[in-house]
């Protein structure tokens, strides 16, 4: 027996190893899925400790017997070969075997996909559009939407900031959900394929052009949950994040009411607007943020866009040519290529202030102020 | 030797007939995978079309919770809605929605509406009348049209599924109507 | 490059030997010339590739943007993919194919020595092809080795024409290539060379070579397609013409599925040749061997969907292709043990060969455990297109394929030379590489279940001391392989201890009967099989 030691030691070891997996800390530490905060990610997290467990101890037993003949039946040691090369029975049973132990992992599996693709009646619609290279959430019962946005600021990418907590997983505008309701997710897409992912929820659902997916959840805990888009979707595939806020019943109520009450005050703030003129100051001011949130990842920040892939603004016909043209095409977008229609995603505000920016930044200065009202009256036309 | 090269063209010949074969398997994938979604409503796409005057039985036990999306990726600020949000229906019901179109454009532009439904399966059991979706459709410059989508739901719609999803995309048309006859 | 087999040729009395200089080697229809230029070409695109690995690990060495911009950084992602499976492991392992079989069957050559010349030749030019589309305006293929439309589409940029292009030439190559191994293997065996006396490398290679003719056109057509959809307005892929961009992922995954096992199926060939030798006793279960490999290669036509659970598939269909994956574990585990049984009681010896088709064997089933584990729909959510896929793919294909390709050229490259190699280099390069291959991937697997989606140049801190531990091995791993690079060097200049025509005593087999190193021309005249 003393000889076996090291084995012995080394199944211990392995067996302690699988044990620390168990322990709760580990659980929320970042090496292993997370438990989440719906019985689904529960289910599923136990789906996943009970393969790896079942992976395990096969992988104990098959290693050990090969090991055990590595460190016993070496020439070295003076090993003599054996002859034989076949069992049936043997060989019958290493087949048989492992298609029970698949058909006790199916079980399990099966019960929790179907859990998870049950299709009845939930209490909230979100319709979820992903596009390059943000979210888009529509409250399909309510009225409501807006798009989310990365919030990470640029220098911290960059490397001249320090990066936050939450680098690259915050958002301006958060998904914002009920605890303890059955919430159902629709999800497409406005180009390419996305993925909208929430870990905590073992949520994941590709964003289909032209096609929509279903996905449910039902949240437990309050909390802010946050997760990435999975699907390779171009050059900022990895700076879109989801975010989602789940509240209690009562606030969610609360926060529907506050929602609908800033779009009445932004209505009334376009028309306003639409009256008077904003200087240049503000104009420019308010296009360079709305240029660096939108624009720059494909035109880039000094407006020069990516040779081949994205155009240059600078000295583009676009940009010094006709600005009904120009306002046209941030409106409604280049059909068949990456830019987007951004007439539902800019205000009439934004749209004019972007617009000026890009006639008048970097050291172009035409000089020509666009004001909500232009815009106003090409949308009419 | 010349035995040897006699069979090794055969075997040469034969193979190469597999390989032709499997690149035009490669496209037969196309129409295949059409199939397969009428079969089984892989992608949501199936919906049954059926006579104007086609009659059901009506299943009145069940209520189901019909919901209408619509999407405009015409980029050219198209309004699209439908009448209603949603509709609670019977199997077997004949239903009537209409959509609404706003051209806001100064010129008559051509359309496609694409359906998918959610889940993929019931779209075997939505069964169409009359829809919009089954031609292209012209649009009236500066004019508000208006569509109709007559749909009943098969009374063999599985028990559990109790809300179903119909999502429209708006589509101009401008490309060749080559290439609609290539993929078909 | 030419001295590979320089003096392989004196002894042959009927034929002349090579042609001297350049000439040789273009013209060439001499299966082992031929098999030398797939292994040097293979070798030298698994640098190409490697040194783009080298890139990305660069860049996801610390949070934030360093390096290269996120363009470029799924350009890097997207031609180190292709150029590893197409450009590094096929080439490879049609290269083992065109030295070993006619060798293992007794056979002169390949059948059809012409086409032979002909398919390698057209392998650099897709290559350059490739390669040169980095340059062009706008950069080479961003979306993927696995193009999804429409980012491949109507979102890509003009490179894609050159992508095209590209993959279907290195389509064409393999494609001849695998009807080669098939006609050599039905028409050029020795006589009493019986279909279960074949060695099993020969045997999984020729399920290869029938996935390969099975697959390859299918990837044709959906390069095609994609080619017709961004250029001559069809629309197979894209919903607003009637088309379907998920249809594309079915279609590319019938290809891609079988490719996997395309990539793997030798490998299983290769270990079954070497374990029975360093264990001195015959391979345990041979025919279930040859059943095991039928029945992967038949499995692999009806899973692919495990690779699309997140694009919403209704139940029953999630259900039909997680059973089946999970069925694919059977006749791999039935390998696994018969290797296993095929070392118990034997009188195991570890030459280098021997050390490489071990870790292969451990490594390989972790792979294995991992995807099992991506099999189960429900779960899978949670890992799909995370670092955990990553982690499984690359156990499957660096320390699974890539390790038993080493391990094939540490077996045979004395066969090949005529010399031994420097065994301490060997050693060294062994352990350099298991050591640094298990820190750059193991990690991954952390990294995976905690959240981190792949294809991204940048991440969240959370993962950041894993990733920079990850790269550690990655350069360590890219740098081992230069101790690989030097020791076949040597070999090839003869440096080393001549061998003799069995070079290792537990081995069996008609590669062993003809001199070392093998001659020009072998087995002009049938062998005897008894």
């Amino acid at each position: 027996m003393v000889k076996k030691s090291p084995i012995i030691l080394a199944l211990v070891s392995l067996l302690h190893y699988s044990e620390v997996f168990a322990n709760e800390a580990f659980v929320r530490s970042n090496i292993n899925l997370r438990t989440g905060v719906t019985d689904i990610s529960q289910q599923v997290y136990d789906l996943h400790m009970t393969i790896f467990y079942i992976c395990v101890v096969i992988g104990i037993i098959v290693f050990g017997a090969m090991f055990y003949a590595i460190i016993f039946h070496r020439k070295s040691k003076g090993a003599k070969a054996a002859n034989f090369h076949e069992s049936i029975k043997v060989e019958i049973a290493w087949t048989i075997i492992p298609v029970i132990i698949l058909v006790v992992m199916a079980i399990p599996a099966t019960k929790t996909l179907i859990a998870m693709e049950d299709p009845s009646e939930s209490d909230l619609t979100i319709l979820v559009t992903g596009s390059q290279w943000k979210w888009h959430y529509k409250y399909l019962e309510h009225d409501i939407e807006f798009y989310s946005l990365l919030s990470t600021p640029k220098e911290q990418i960059g490397g001249q900031w320090i990066k936050g907590d939450n680098y690259l997983l915050d958002v301006d505008k958060q998904l914002v959900i009920p605890t303890n309701k059955k919430v159902r997710f629709l999800v497409t897409s406005d180009d390419v394929i996305h993925s909208w992912w929430v870990p905590d929820f073992a949520v994941k659902k590709d964003a289909n052009p032209g096609f929509i997916n279903e996905a449910w959840t039902k949240v437990n805990e309050e909390g802010i949950y946050r997760g990435q888009c999975a699907e390779l979707c171009g050059k900022d595939h990895g700076f879109m994040p989801v975010v989602v806020e789940a509240v209690s019943p009562d606030d969610f109520d609360a926060w529907l009411a506050n929602k609908k009450a800033e779009k009445a005050a932004a209505q009334a703030e376009e028309k306003r607007l639409l009256a008077m003129n904003m200087s240049k100051d503000e104009l420019m001011s308010e296009g360079e943020s709305v240029y660096m949130g939108y624009c720059a990842a494909c035109h880039q920040q000094n407006g020069m866009g990516l040779p081949g892939v994205f155009p240059a603004l600078v000295g583009s016909p676009i940009t010094t040519g006709d600005v009904k043209a120009h306002i046209d095409i941030v409106l409604h977008g280049k059909k068949g290529t990456a830019m987007q229609a951004f007439a539902k995603q800019l205000t009439l505000k934004q749209v004019a202030a972007v617009v000026t920016y890009e006639r008048n930044a970097w050291g172009i200065n035409s000089g020509e102020l666009i004001q909500p009202k232009d815009v106003h009256q090409l949308l009419q036309e | 030797m010349a035995n040897q090269s006699n069979a090794n063209t055969r075997l040469v010949n034969r193979l190469l007939l597999v390989v032709v074969a499997m690149f035009g398997f490669g496209f037969a994938l196309v129409p295949l995978y059409d199939v397969f979604c009428d079969l089984t409503g892989l992608n949501g796409r199936s919906v049954q079309r059926v006579d104007a005057l086609a009659q059901s039985l009506v299943d009145d036990s069940r209520v189901i919770k019909i919901e209408f999306v619509t999407f405009d990726k015409t980029g050219k600020q198209m309004t699209f809605r439908p009448q209603a949000q949603y509709l609670q229906v019977h199997p077997g019901e004949m239903k009537e929605v209409t959509f609404t179109i706003n051209n806001p454009l100064s010129h008559l532009q051509i359309v496609q509406a694409i359906p998918s439904v959610s889940p993929g399966q019931a779209s075997l059991y939505l069964n169409k009348a009359e829809c919009f979706c089954f031609n292209q459709q012209s649009l009236e410059p500066e004019r508000v049209s208006e569509f109709k989508l007559k749909f009943f739901i098969d009374k063999d719609l599985p028990k559990n599924i109790e809300v179903l999803t119909l999502a429209y995309t708006l589509y101009p048309i401008e490309q060749p109507v080559v290439a609609q006859v290539l993929r078909r | 490059m030419n001295t590979l087999t320089e003096t392989a040729s004196h002894d042959t009395e009927h034929h002349h030997g090579p042609a001297k200089g350049i000439k040789r080697w273009i013209f060439t229809t001499n299966h082992k010339d031929i098999g030398t230029l797939y292994l040097w070409f293979a070798f030298i695109m698994f640098l190409v590739g490697g040194a783009m690995a080298m890139v990305i690990r660069a860049e996801l060495f610390q949070p934030g943007l360093q390096i290269v911009e996120p363009h470029f950084f799924n350009q890097m992602t997207t031609v180190h993919g292709l150029i590893m499976v197409f450009g590094a492991v096929m080439p490879a392992f049609t290269g083992m194919a065109n030295w070993m079989i006619p060798m293992m069957i007794g056979a002169p050559d390949m059948a059809l020595p012409r086409m032979n010349n002909l398919s390698f030749w057209i392998l650099p030019f897709a290559f350059l092809i490739l390669l040169a589309s980095l340059f062009v305006e706008g950069g080479g293929p961003a979306f993927g080795w696995t193009f999804y439309a429409p980012l491949s589409t109507t979102y890509s940029g003009d490179s894609t024409a050159l992508f095209v292009f590209a993959v279907h030439i290195m389509g064409i190559s393999s494609i001849m290539g695998a009807i080669n191994v098939i006609v050599t293997i039905w028409n050029m065996r020795a006589p009493g060379m019986t279909w279960m006396k074949m060695p099993l490398f020969v045997w999984t290679w020729f399920i290869t070579a029938y996935l390969l003719i099975a697959v390859m056109p299918v990837l044709a057509g959906a390069v095609t397609m994609v080619l017709t959809d961004k250029y001559f307005g069809t629309s197979f892929f894209n919903a607003a013409g009637g088309g379907d961009p998920v249809m594309f992922q079915h279609i590319f995954w019938f290809f891609g599925h079988p490719e996997v096992y395309i990539m793997i199926l030798p490998a299983f060939g290769i270990i079954s040749t070497i374990v029975p030798t360093f264990s001195r006793k015959p391979l345990f279960g041979y025919p279930s061997m040859v059943y095991a490999t039928a029945s992967i290669a038949f499995l692999s036509f009806i899973v692919w969907a495990h690779h699309m659970f997140t694009t919403g598939m209704p139940v029953f269909a999630e259900l039909f292709f997680m059973y089946c994956t999970m069925l694919i574990s059977v006749p791999t585990g039935v390998k696994v043990f018969n290797w296993v049984a095929t070392m118990w009681r034997g009188a195991l010896s570890f030459e280098v060969p021997m050390l490489f088709s071990i870790a292969f064997i451990v490594l390989f089933t972790l792979g294995g455990f991992s995807g099992l584990m991506l099999a189960i729909t429900p779960v899978d959510f949670q890992y799909h297109d995370t670092y955990f896929v990553v982690a499984h793919f690359h156990y499957v294909l660096v320390t699974g394929a890539i390790f038993s390709l080493i391990a094939a050229t540490y077996y045979w490259l004395p066969k090949w030379t005529g010399v031994m190699y420097d065994i301490g280099l060997a050693k060294l390069h062994f352990w350099c590489s298991l050591i640094s291959v298990n820190v750059l991937f193991f990690p991954m697997h952390f990294v995976g279940l905690a959240g981190m989606p792949r294809r991204i140049p940048d991440y969240s801190i959370q993962f950041a001391n894993w990733n920079q531990l990850i790269s550690l091995g990655g350069f360590a791993f890219g740098l081992s392989q230069l101790i690989f690079l030097a020791l076949v060097i040597k070999a090839c200049r003869k440096q080393g201890e001549p061998v003799p025509a069995k070079v290792w005593d537990g081995a069996h087999g008609l590669e062993w009967e003809v001199a070392s190193p093998a001659p020009y021309h072998t087995f002009t005249t049938p062998p005897e099989i008894k």
